[in-house]
């Protein structure tokens, strides 16, 4: 027993409830909306507009629906990514770059060869985009499986990296020659474009998401790998000792983990830009890390936060529109974060009815 | 390429690698006591936004600093009550707070962006010592920030080495039982060492709004939070250390600038790597040797104290 509180008090469990989890994520985000809107009413805007403004471009309509659901491919797909390092305690938060770099892999294709047939190019710019995101992630997964270099600090500082690097491209060697010099790079042909449902922005990419949720939680729970690279994020001795080579886990984990957010970067070049920019993305990357942290590391829960944070995402570029920037996102999603974060500490707790009353 | 060019660059160095300086700083103290702060970034977006925004509205830079200091000291309170008193994941709550930062400074620089600066931190000759050739230019013409942070280095190594608080926040970062059993506070130790750390990356973030291009422009930290926590591991968490790697990284992004500047004929986005490059190569080699002396990093660091597991 640690506290009193009149009748009740706090004790110490091992007890983990899905419910708990659900319930604790939920208060979450509301107090980490509510902390937001109390600074923003404290500087003078009144958040309530703000609110109806997100609610309005992401949920409240049938277009702003199909957005919420565009927004939420490249988060999703990322947060999987991220999941997978995180799984094994491999602090990967260079998703934007690896995103970027994917969509780097998967331009070089679909500029090089624009007349192949679809089902030629598009498997090409798949595979360009996973094993452009893979190689990028090994670069901070060679020194921390080798001599532990802090892969926090490694993976961000290449995110930094690859930024120049497609500013370079597109400012570049890859700019449209008739596009009036802007940087961008031509149009992607029909072969390089992944269709949309419809007459929406979505594509069929929203099919892939689920089946590799469903394929990766399969994995993680009962194969052997998914055992695996949780015993050696839980102890490197214990998985030595098991036979479990610790430095071919973290590299295969981390190209894994790189793969598919560049598969990510793939899909928002080949499906929703159809061309290739210096700005791809409005920070999916890092978003992704507060899905995967918020859904807690659990694939299918990845799926429902990502539709959530699809949501806010969409809702901010409808901030725009009532000039506001729409990286004001990030702070409500930071404020998610430090609720979430706190909260953790009744995974470990419980507030119980005094059982005896102590004289 | 000439002396006087050789010198301005150096000098420009040293005004670039200043906000690193502070920010590192600020880092050295949080991991020395135990916590790893990764807000740095986030903290310095705020700092930058509100030393512009103050510094602007009152015409008085040195306000725009203190209020940049105060709001970030003010920020890292959040971190330090979810790593000291909820016992939450360090990594987590740090990239959090970069991320809240990131947002807020957006929203409170909005009306900010292309506004022209009414006060910066302007150069200072020192009378007699500015006049040394080649030295003064470089040490001595510098604005009054530049000044501070060389004198804060110094008082840092003097806080930590050679007076008793010094000894404990040490102490609090390598065997905080060992403090706790003598009756000092842990948690008060290492939540004053993380709100310091926050006020100064705060000073780092208003001094590139305030005088290394004063001006608000969105994310214009760009990454430098995230080379100051880089910095600490290059320096073995010492303050000397600090300094040197702090004007070394300020030295190649000045570099970089002049280079272009001379129209070399490398595209200016592979410039625009260069301090990152450095930075990872650095990264790792330090690591690799910080390992082969086994010492170095604080035994505690990232690990919440409680009172119950002792």
């Amino acid at each position: 027993m640690l506290l009193n509180l009149g009748g009740w008090q706090i004790k110490k469990t091992d007890k983990k409830s899905p419910l708990k989890t659900v319930v604790i994520s939920l208060i979450s985000i509301c107090l980490g909306l509510l902390f937001s809107g109390i600074l923003i009413s404290l500087t003078g805007s009144s958040p309530m507009s703000l609110y109806k403004e997100i609610i309005r471009s992401s949920v409240g309509s049938a277009y702003g629906f199909s957005e919420t659901l565009v927004e939420m491919i490249p988060l999703a797909l990322c947060s999987l990514g991220v999941s997978v390092a995180f799984r094994m305690k491999l602090w990967n938060i260079g998703a934007e770059g690896q995103f970027y770099m994917g969509a780097f892999g998967a331009t070089f294709f679909a500029i090089t060869f624009p007349n192949l047939p679809i089902y030629v190019l598009l498997p090409l710019m798949f595979l360009g985009g996973a094993i452009c995101g893979g190689l990028w992630a090994l670069i901070p997964a060679v020194p921390k499986a080798f001599w532990n270099v802090n892969e926090t600090i490694s993976s961000l500082l290449l995110n930094y990296i690859s930024f120049s690097w497609i500013a370079y491209l597109v400012f570049g060697p890859w700019k449209d020659p008739k596009g009036k010099n802007f940087p961008l790079t031509v149009q992607f042909s029909k072969g390089a474009t992944i269709p949309s449902i419809g007459n929406t922005r979505v594509t069929y990419t929203i099919f892939f998401v689920f089946l590799l949720a469903i394929v990766l939680f399969l994995l993680f729970k009962y194969s052997k790998w998914g055992y695996e690279i949780r015993v050696n994020g839980a102890s490197r001795n214990a998985a030595s000792y098991a036979g479990m080579s610790y430095i071919k886990n973290v590299l295969t984990v981390m190209f894994i983990s790189g793969a598919i957010s560049g598969v990510a970067g793939m899909a928002e070049v080949s499906g929703v830009l159809h061309r290739m920019q210096q700005s791809l993305s409005p920070g999916y990357g890092y978003t992704a890390i507060i899905i995967t942290l918020l859904a807690r590391l659990n694939p299918l829960s990845i799926l429902i936060v990502s539709f959530v944070m699809g949501a806010l995402t969409a809702g901010g570029f409808g901030l725009q529109t009532i000039g506001f920037p729409a990286s004001i996102v990030s702070m409500f999603q930071g404020a998610i974060l430090f609720f979430v974060l706190a909260g953790e500490i009744f995974d470990n707790y419980q507030i119980v009815r005094k059982e005896t009353t102590q004289k | 390429m000439s002396l006087s060019y050789l010198v301005a660059v150096l000098a420009a160095g040293i005004v670039a690698g200043t906000p690193l300086l502070y920010a590192a700083l600020g880092e050295v103290i949080a991991e020395r006591s135990g916590v790893m702060n990764l807000g740095v970034e986030g903290m310095m977006l705020i700092g930058a936004v509100v030393g512009f925004s103050v510094g602007t509205t009152t015409c008085n830079q040195w306000l725009g600093l203190g209020a940049a200091m105060l709001v970030c000291g003010a920020v890292s309170l959040i971190h330090a009550v979810i790593s000291i008193g909820f016992r939450g994941n360090q990594v987590a709550s740090g990239l959090a707070l970069t991320i809240f930062g990131t947002g807020l400074s957006a929203y409170l620089g909005r009306k900010l962006v292309g506004m022209p600066p009414t006060a910066i931190f302007k150069e200072v000759k020192i009378p007699g010592l500015s006049e040394i050739p080649v030295v003064g230019r470089i040490f001595f013409q510098q604005d009054m920030m530049v000044y501070l942070s060389i004198v804060l280095v110094v008082a840092f190594w003097f806080v930590f080495y050679k007076t008793k608080a010094g000894l404990l926040i040490r102490a609090a970062g390598e065997n905080p039982s060992a403090v706790d059993a003598l009756g000092h506070n842990i948690f008060f130790i290492r939540y004053a060492c993380i709100v310091i750390g926050g006020m100064l990356a705060g000073a780092g973030g208003a001094y590139l709004s305030l005088a290394y291009s004063p001006s608000w422009v969105e994310n214009m930290s760009a990454g430098r939070g995230w080379i100051a926590v880089a910095l600490v591991i290059f320096a073995v968490w010492d303050p000397a250390r600090v300094l040197l790697g702090a004007w070394l990284f300020g030295l190649i992004t000045s570099m970089g600038l002049h280079l272009q500047a001379l129209g070399v004929m490398i595209p200016s986005n592979f410039l625009q790597m260069l301090p990152y490059v450095f930075t990872f190569v650095v990264l790792v080699v330090t690591t690799r040797e910080t390992k082969k002396r086994r010492s170095g990093t604080p035994a505690a660091l990232g690990i919440p104290y409680s009172r119950e597991d002792r």
